[in-house]
């Protein structure tokens, strides 16, 4: 029989979908900040692969002109940006949940085998809890460029006043490309996110929605057998 | 919400075995019940939070533009942000975080030149310029380019920003802010904490807080890789204020005031924030 299995806690999910916005507006008036010198590009041996960006691409989202517009969206969006992410990492730190987050020693040797797994490619997953070992990760990694962006993006914003943590990021110009690249790893993650989302399928998705996940039950412990007491499923209810 | 546990466990233990019976077969309905029960409150909670949140947004997106004053350009929500997120990061300001130099072969040879708002008439001539300090008691000091020159020579070679996102080492000379303020009295003056200056034609203004024009740092200057300044880039005085955006560097400096409110600022009047801090 199908039971109710908790998965994520109401901070995490609150947090996640908090972040989803304020990230798209981060990026979004990023953009708007970014048009105004867009040097950066992909050139090996003298050949341009990417320019950052096309124009097609400028007029399609309406980017052109825009810098103090971005700007002032950037310097108020970027408060939400920076809360949100204390909140979940003090969450995350003092609930215990790290300890299903953070890879451990095997996760990366592990997470060969996940991908190996995802590529259909094996049969089999490693033995997981709540996350395999490359979610492990890359949900660890998101919050080290989180953290990464607020601090390349304090040195670019203020070089002269931090000028210690703009030395820390490698100079103002590398702090610049830090900053941007972070960024181009966020939009890299969400394809791959929502492709992994959209394969785990409903129950998946759900419970970042709903907070649990329903998992078939070997009829081990039937609720016959514990009349009187509470079934797992009755004090997890009240906890939402 | 733990309270409420609580009470169920007493409920639980105290009732009687018919009651548990009763209970039980309930459970064992609601099952689905209870799963449906969850998606529903959490689904709609979702969908009433997303709803709210692009209401939210398309507020924000559509705010009503800011009264035209010192500042213009701007929708209003945005412009208190800007302010207040300024004054906290003021906080962190202090005139003795000097801006990074380099040696002279790291500058630049051709210093970017990126406008010319406020100095593009045809009409204007080096030799009758005259810088003019405007005093608040309406006394007026008037300069030429020589009295400045015969002031301390301070020499700065450090990384121009601009509001665009580039930057260029660039080696200018000039006289500090500081210094011309000590040289001609006008101690009386910087007891306020608004310095303001334009071009001869008054097209292109800014607007200072005094502690930053008194960074040790801020020259008016007159030399550029150890020439004199080019047209283009606002002969014959122009400031260099390495603790604020490129924006705020106005070329070639007519008059100078001191004020207790915030002068007019170009660009703050086109959406800008009117600090501009780096």
């Amino acid at each position: 029989m199908k039971v109710i299995k908790e998965k994520h806690s109401f901070l995490m999910r609150w947090t996640h979908w908090v972040n989803f916005p304020i990230l798209t507006i981060m990026i979004w008036s990023g953009m708007l900040i970014y048009w105004a010198n867009d040097a950066y590009n992909i050139t090996i041996f003298g050949f341009t692969f990417i320019a950052f960006f096309p124009e097609w691409f400028y007029k399609f989202l309406n980017i052109p002109h825009h810098l103090a517009e971005g700007m002032a969206f950037h310097f108020l969006f970027m408060w939400f940006f920076t809360i949100n992410g204390i909140l979940y990492v003090f969450y995350t730190l003092f609930s215990g949940q790290w300890k299903e987050l953070m890879p451990k020693k095997n996760s990366f040797k592990e997470a060969w085998l996940v991908l190996l797994h995802d590529l259909h490619i094996r049969r089999t997953l490693p033995p997981q809890n709540k996350y395999n070992a490359a979610q492990r990760i890359a949900y660890t990694a998101i919050i080290f460029m989180g953290f990464g962006s607020v601090v390349t993006g304090l040195a670019i914003y203020k070089p002269v006043q931090f000028y210690w943590l703009c030395w820390l990021c490698g100079g103002y110009n590398f702090a610049r490309i830090l900053h941007f690249t972070l960024t181009m790893g966020y939009v890299f993650f969400f394809m791959i996110h929502i492709f992994q989302v959209l394969m785990a399928g409903w129950n998946n998705f759900r419970s970042v929605i709903s907070g649990f996940e329903l998992v078939e039950q070997q009829p081990l412990i039937t609720p016959e057998k514990q009349p009187g007491s509470n079934s797992p499923a009755d004090g997890k209810i009240e906890e939402n | 919400m733990v309270k409420l546990k609580k009470i169920s466990f007493k409920r639980d233990n105290t009732n009687s075995m018919k009651n548990l019976k009763f209970k039980k077969q309930k459970k064992e309905l609601t099952i689905n019940q209870k799963i449906n029960r969850r998606n529903f409150i959490s689904f709609s909670a979702f969908f009433a939070l997303s709803s709210a949140a692009a209401v939210g947004w398309k507020w924000l997106y559509n705010s009503p533009q800011e009264s035209t004053g010192v500042t213009a350009g701007a929708h209003k929500p945005l412009r208190r942000a800007l302010n207040k997120t300024e004054l906290f990061f003021r906080n962190f300001y202090s005139n003795n975080h000097l801006v990074k130099t380099y040696s002279k072969d790291r500058a630049a040879k051709n210093i970017r030149v990126n406008s010319d708002i406020g100095i593009d008439d045809e009409g204007f001539n080096v030799e009758t310029w005259r810088l003019e300090i405007k005093k608040n008691n309406g006394q007026v000091v008037r300069l030429t380019i020589d009295d400045i020159k015969a002031l301390p020579k301070t020499e700065l070679i450090f990384d121009f920003k601009c509001v665009e996102g580039w930057d260029q080492i660039q080696h200018w000379a000039g006289v500090k802010f500081i210094d011309l303020i000590g040289h001609f009295k006008l101690e009386d003056q910087i007891t306020m904490p608004y310095v303001g200056m334009e071009t001869p034609n008054g097209e292109y203004y800014v607007g200072l807080d005094t502690e930053s024009a008194l960074h040790p740092q801020t020259i008016l200057a007159y030399e550029m890789n150890d020439k004199p300044i080019s047209n283009v880039h606002g002969a014959p005085l122009r400031l260099i204020i390495p603790v604020k955006y490129g924006i705020k560097n106005l070329k070639r400096i007519g008059t100078i005031s001191f004020s207790d409110k915030r002068p007019k600022d170009y660009w703050a009047e086109r959406g800008y924030d009117y600090y501009s801090g780096l």
